[in-house]
């Protein structure tokens, strides 16, 4: 099973480091990843394998925002389908 | 696999553009509860909805974590209760039993306090629909709906006569907040069996155990991709709309198929109506504005609405395995920042959302008017809308407030989702010669196709 992590905000040092540390720490193998400064902001997305996950998506994305909670970032945890589904045929 | 456009698009949509599945309702039989007995029946009526809809409040907010997707509504659609409870008479002990089920599970609202009277009304029928004003007063939560012509069966003007006299009985009886009870009632033509948007949702007798039907919600997609191209000619604008209604919709057939998985339920439709609601960002006025109206109401309305709902339909159907409910662009009046904005300025009147209905996928939705009104004015408007349903053979309905006590130039306030209402003026000549005769509006002849 598969997710896209998104987190988007005011960039500063830390953040990569920050966000994966918490994503092996739930056992979560990061698959891909981009990162980008767009308009002034930091943008970063992963793509991560959450079959060995040892949390639900939703309390994933709760850790990561808490991860964060000090910094001007909006984290999302989205399973990839819902991409799948509204961005392919 | 995904570009990095494709993903924020994705999350801007979601996030900042309102979009969300409006609905997840769970349309299920009633048929096995039928008992003669009132209290047998009540009990199997609340017993099933909380045994077979139990974790669909639990199911929806697992799905919403999973996915980042808002849902905003779940909802359950049942089959009328005009036909549950032909054999125990006791109506509104059935209405109670939908509300108390339906508060127990957390759902929003409960739908199938209806019935079809289009060809005419059994000796129950006749009974369940004077039961309307109370059941809807008394209850929190039970929406009701009354099917009073088809393309197939003509237009029952007796009943249309009946309904006129019971939407003013029941805004009586709410009066103490502006009527409010009349925003649970829809008066249809051609009423499909797998709406799953309120207040007209019930389970048709053609529909199965139980199945999950799913609406979304995503006019502020539509209307921010438009703005991005004001270069691009009709046509291309009608793409624009197909391809975003093909992701829009398929939101929805995700969601609807993982409820369906998950609660061990038939995965039933998706509606691929664009629903607004009063909140800014998230108007079908808008989009109509966005297409090149200074204003909703002026003349083009209702070419805009028509190109629309040909285009969101021709986007969703490619989206979605099964396709259903009203699936069109809904105009209701208080549910929409920029209808609300119209109706209050006197942009829109109720002729030109008439002529609207002739292209959209609903009716007169949430329409206010004078709570002085007659009842024959308001059957007129019924009759109205169901001759534009029955020869045009399109689901066409009307869920119109007489608000007591208030006029034009007042406005009435429902709270939520269901918005608020400028008190909109109507023509008040009297029909009531014309609807007091009774009797059938037979079909038109084009009805016959065999």
């Amino acid at each position: 099973m598969k997710a896209i992590v998104s987190v988007m905000g005011k960039d500063r040092t830390g953040i990569i480091a920050r966000v994966s540390g918490e994503i092996a720490s739930c056992n979560i193998n990061v698959l891909d990843i981009s990162q980008t400064i767009m308009h002034g902001n930091f943008v970063m997305i992963m793509h991560v394998d959450v079959s060995a996950a040892t949390v639900e998506l939703g309390a994933l994305c709760d850790r990561l925002q808490d991860a964060v909670k000090d910094w001007d970032l909006v984290v999302h945890v989205q399973h990839d389908d819902l991409f799948t589904h509204m961005q392919r045929v | 696999m995904f570009s990095e456009n494709e993903i924020l698009e994705t999350i801007d949509m979601l996030d900042n553009r309102n979009l969300d599945v409006r609905t997840v309702t769970a349309s299920l039989s009633l048929l096995d509860c039928i008992d003669s007995s009132p209290k047998k029946c009540a009990d199997k009526v609340y017993d099933k909805i909380t045994r077979v809809c139990k974790d669909l409040v639990p199911v929806c907010d697992n799905l919403s974590a999973r996915y980042g997707v808002k849902i905003v509504n779940k909802r359950i659609a049942v089959t009328p209760i005009s036909i549950v409870g032909a054999s125990c008479g006791d109506y509104i002990g059935l209405a109670r039993a939908l509300d108390r089920a339906g508060k127990a599970l957390g759902v929003d609202f409960v739908g199938g306090y209806s019935a079809l009277v289009q060809k005419g009304e059994t000796d129950k029928e006749a009974e369940f629909l004077q039961t309307i004003p109370q059941a809807l007063s008394e209850t929190d939560i039970v929406c009701a709906s009354v099917n009073v012509a088809s393309t197939k069966s003509g237009i029952n003007l007796d009943a249309v006569g009946k309904l006129g006299r019971i939407i003013k009985q029941l805004a009586y009886n709410t009066r103490e907040h502006d009527s409010i009870g009349c925003c649970k009632l829809v008066v249809f033509c051609n009423a499909v069996d797998d709406n799953p948007f309120m207040a007209g949702a019930f389970t048709g007798l053609s529909e199965g155990e139980c199945s999950i039907n799913v609406g979304v919600s995503g006019p502020g997609v539509v209307e921010y991709e438009i703005n991005k191209h004001p270069d691009y000619d009709i046509t291309g604008i009608c793409e624009l709309i197909k391809r975003t209604a093909f992701k829009i919709t398929r939101m929805g057939a995700l969601i609807g198929e993982q409820a369906a998985k998950e609660l061990n339920l038939s995965q039933g439709i998706v509606d691929l109506s664009l629903a607004p609601t009063p909140a800014v960002g998230d108007s079908v006025a808008r989009i109509l504005e966005s297409i090149g109206l200074s204003k909703v109401g002026a003349c083009g309305t209702t070419a805009c609405l028509a190109l629309l709902n040909d285009a969101v339909k021709k986007g969703g159907v490619m989206a979605a395995k099964r396709v259903g409910g009203l699936s069109g662009a809904f105009i209701p009046v208080s549910e929409d920042a920029g209808m609300i904005e119209a109706a209050k300025s006197g942009a829109i009147t109720i002729d030109k959302l008439e002529a609207m209905t002739a292209v959209c996928s609903v009716g007169l939705d949430m329409i206010a008017v004078a709570g002085d009104t007659p009842a024959e004015v308001i059957s007129g408007l019924i009759a109205d809308e169901c001759a534009i349903g029955m020869i045009n053979g399109k689901t066409t309905a009307v869920r119109v407030i007489p608000v007591y006590g208030k006029t034009v130039g007042e406005q009435a306030d429902f709270g939520g989702l269901l918005g608020s209402a400028p008190i909109m003026p109507i023509n008040t000549a009297s029909p009531a010669a014309f609807i007091n005769r009774g009797g059938i509006i037979p079909p038109p002849v084009h009805s016959y196709k065999n």
